[in-house]
């Protein structure tokens, strides 16, 4: 089905207030389920957003489709001003090609429920792989930035381990440093201690924490642990359905939900403590 | 009852070690050719091109379910009936080819099929381009699971050479037969043909399982 | 096409191949497969031995021995019977590696239970481990009729009138390649794609049915 090209959509976001990203009436679909209808939302640069809710309400489908895992069904996604799953083309706004995608998808940075790290390579040669391969760094200063960026998360000591000598908590924070090696403006956590034991997550937690405010990187959160949302997010979505059913500054969400929905899934959630 | 002639056996001994000689190299040129040929069938089967996953599937599961033999000479006389002609050695390494890239094919799918979905979502994270993510860092992992399988196809398609002594290769097993004829006496040639494929195939297939092993330690995956 | 009759005659006769070297090989891979678990070294040994012999020759070796040297060894077979005798042979020392893999994978409780029961090792085997040790392996004894099917088209080359034979027969007469293989071809595609992959699969079903239910069955 080709689309037309979207002529109601700006070529690019400009100004002092632009947001870092937006969401603009984004639509996806699985076949006949609708997994995000219409999804409007900004996050300012340095903002920190952590998105809660149901399983199925659509959150992690919001970090993969900026991530470009994802295909889009219908509105657009900019990141930094400029479109991200569209380009300019035929008098408005046509599907990115990959070219497009590629140069777009450097500004956003991806850390896993599963880690993924490269079973094949020592922790520091995973941070290493994109700034060589994709950046073009030499050996050398690749190598420097990795090894700070390790020494940042407390995995200095194991530079030269496979991901399958480390623990869960270990290959997260190795993670987390190979995302940041690529610079990216955007981080995105996908659930990233859903995977954990308990008494680990606490060293995941206080790397992300430190990266607050940090350079201005923007972040978008998934997470189950609300106790850590509250104290670190500027805002708090709740969704629900594939829509945003409530959001706000953390104490407003959890201390004052308006949305019955919100309270609902607030009190089940507090139960299992 | 024919006595064994040791003196018989080694006056055809250096013919049949020239012969064995062009059936190890029939065998690596055709399972060359395989590697090669069955990548490329099992990356097209990942093309979102329907048509084309479809001819391929079919064709692939054609070539798996007939025999070798008919396929040889399928190739060598429909050539001619066409005004092609090609020379029993083209013809055989053409069919013999086709036949093991279709189970190279297998193989391949089943072990890029293997490397867990967030391989491939963790490089696209970092941006990699797919040239990177293939060769860097989908393959790596593929290849011990392919390993087993090319290995076990490597020692068959040695096995399988001496089909092409139906279209006049001068492979092992038409030597011996030439032998046997020249000289009526079939009992030495043959046996030893057997003899030399178990000295060639069971070591392999040791080896074979030997290097699976080392390879996944040297990847670092200690499973 | 008027060689049509003549090509189903000589698929007629590679189906009876199958057929016949099918029960070869599976008389073969439970004799020999059983033989390798045995308790005593000669007996392992000499299944072992079989295996790898079979397994390292290959088949079209192994028909010309039959047919060229067994003979001077005052045993000379019909060819028809030397035919499927070797493709049951040779492809039964791969279903004996089946056969041993699917005993061994049926679960260590089964043993100790038939024990407990007093059974005698040969009524424990034959009621409880092979029925279960048989629905494990159906799934690779269905590709092994495929390479059954098409071994046969091997015994051609010891003037075995089967399919292959007829077409190479037809064809160096009419020389009409393309036709005469192109159909062999196909027939033995639509044997084992539509006869005997769902053949197999009935089987496994049928079979299936009163045996994975304890807790056995991944889907």
């Amino acid at each position: 089905m080709t689309a037309k090209p979207l002529a109601d959509y700006p070529l690019e976001l400009s100004g002092p207030d632009a947001p870092m990203v937006r969401f603009r009436n984004v639509t996806k679909r699985y076949g006949d389920l609708t997994v995000l209808d219409s999804l409007n939302l900004d996050v300012a640069e340095g903002e920190m957003v952590t998105i809660i809710g149901p399983s199925g309400s659509g959150k992690t489908t919001v970090l993969r489709m900026l991530m470009t895992l994802e295909p889009i069904d219908g509105g657009v996604i900019y990141v930094d001003g400029r479109p991200l799953t569209h380009m300019p083309g035929q008098g408005g706004l046509i599907r990115a090609d990959a070219r497009h995608l590629r140069r777009e998808r450097a500004n956003i940075g991806m850390c896993f429920q599963h880690f993924n790290l490269f079973p094949h390579m020592t922790a520091l040669e995973n941070c290493m792989e994109g700034p060589v391969q994709v950046l073009g760094l030499s050996k050398q200063d690749a190598r420097e930035r990795g090894e700070e960026l390790l020494e940042m998360v407390g995995m200095a000591d194991k530079r030269d381990e496979h991901p399958a000598r480390l623990s869960g908590g270990q290959q997260q924070r190795v993670a987390i440093a190979r995302a940041l090696a690529m610079r990216p403006k955007v981080m995105l956590f996908d659930e990233v201690t859903s995977a954990l034991d308990p008494e680990v997550t606490g060293e995941v937690t206080s790397v992300i924490r430190n990266l607050v405010g940090a350079h201005n990187l923007t972040m978008l959160m998934v997470t189950h642990q609300m106790g850590f949302a509250r104290d670190i997010s500027d805002r708090v979505c709740f969704f629900y359905d594939g829509r945003i059913e409530e959001q706000g500054t953390p104490d407003e969400l959890f201390d004052n939900p308006q949305q019955e929905r919100t309270q609902q899934f607030l009190s089940a959630v507090n139960e299992a403590f | 009852m024919i006595g064994w002639r040791w003196d018989f056996t080694l006056s055809i001994l250096p013919r049949l070690l020239e012969a064995t000689l062009n059936t190890l190299l029939a065998a690596g040129m055709g399972y060359a050719i395989a590697m090669v040929l069955g990548l490329i069938f099992a990356l097209g089967q990942r093309t979102p091109i329907k048509p084309l996953t479809f001819i391929l599937r079919e064709f692939i599961e054609f070539i798996r379910s007939t025999p070798l033999v008919l396929q040889i000479f399928f190739v060598f006389y429909v050539g001619p009936q066409f005004g092609i002609r090609l020379s029993p050695w083209t013809a055989g390494m053409i069919a013999i080819g086709l036949h093991y890239a279709a189970y190279l094919s297998e193989v391949y799918r089943g072990a890029l099929n293997a490397v867990p979905r967030g391989q491939w979502e963790a490089a696209t994270s970092l941006n990699l381009s797919m040239r990177q993510t293939y060769g860097r860092i989908i393959i790596p992992q593929a290849l011990p699971h392919a390993i087993a399988g090319m290995g076990n196809y490597l020692v068959g398609i040695f096995k399988d050479t001496p089909m092409l002594s139906v279209i006049g290769v001068a492979e092992l097993m038409h030597t011996a037969n030439a032998i046997g004829a020249e000289n009526y006496r079939f009992l030495e040639p043959f046996t030893m043909v057997g003899i030399i494929f178990l000295v060639i195939s069971l070591p392999t297939a040791a080896l074979v399982r030997l290097f699976e092993t080392w390879l996944r330690r040297k990847l670092g995956m200690i499973r | 096409m008027q060689y049509g009759p003549r090509l189903l005659d000589g698929a007629w006769v590679s189906v009876q191949q199958t057929v016949l070297a099918a029960g070869v090989a599976i008389v073969i891979a439970l004799s020999m497969g059983l033989m390798r678990m045995a308790p005593v070294l000669p007996v392992r040994w000499a299944a072992t031995v079989y295996i790898e012999v079979f397994r390292g020759t290959s088949l079209l070796v192994q028909l010309y021995w039959v047919f060229f040297v067994l003979p001077l060894f005052g045993l000379t077979l019909d060819k028809f019977l030397a035919g499927f005798l070797t493709v049951g042979m040779n492809l039964g020392a791969y279903g004996a590696e089946l056969v041993r893999g699917a005993i061994r994978s049926v679960p260590r409780g089964q043993w100790e239970a038939a024990l407990a029961l007093n059974m005698s090792p040969a009524r424990r085997m034959w009621r409880i481990i092979l029925p279960q040790a048989l629905v494990v392996m159906l799934p690779a004894w269905g590709n092994l009729m495929i390479e059954l099917l098409k071994g046969t088209a091997l015994v051609a080359l010891i003037s075995v009138a089967d399919l292959m034979f007829v077409a190479r027969q037809i064809n160096s007469s009419t020389f009409l390649s393309a036709q005469t293989f192109g159909t062999a071809l196909i027939l033995y595609y639509v044997a084992a794609r539509f006869f005997i992959t769902p053949g197999m699969r009935w089987l496994e079903r049928r079979l299936g049915r009163h045996l994975s239910r304890t807790g056995g069955t991944r889907t």
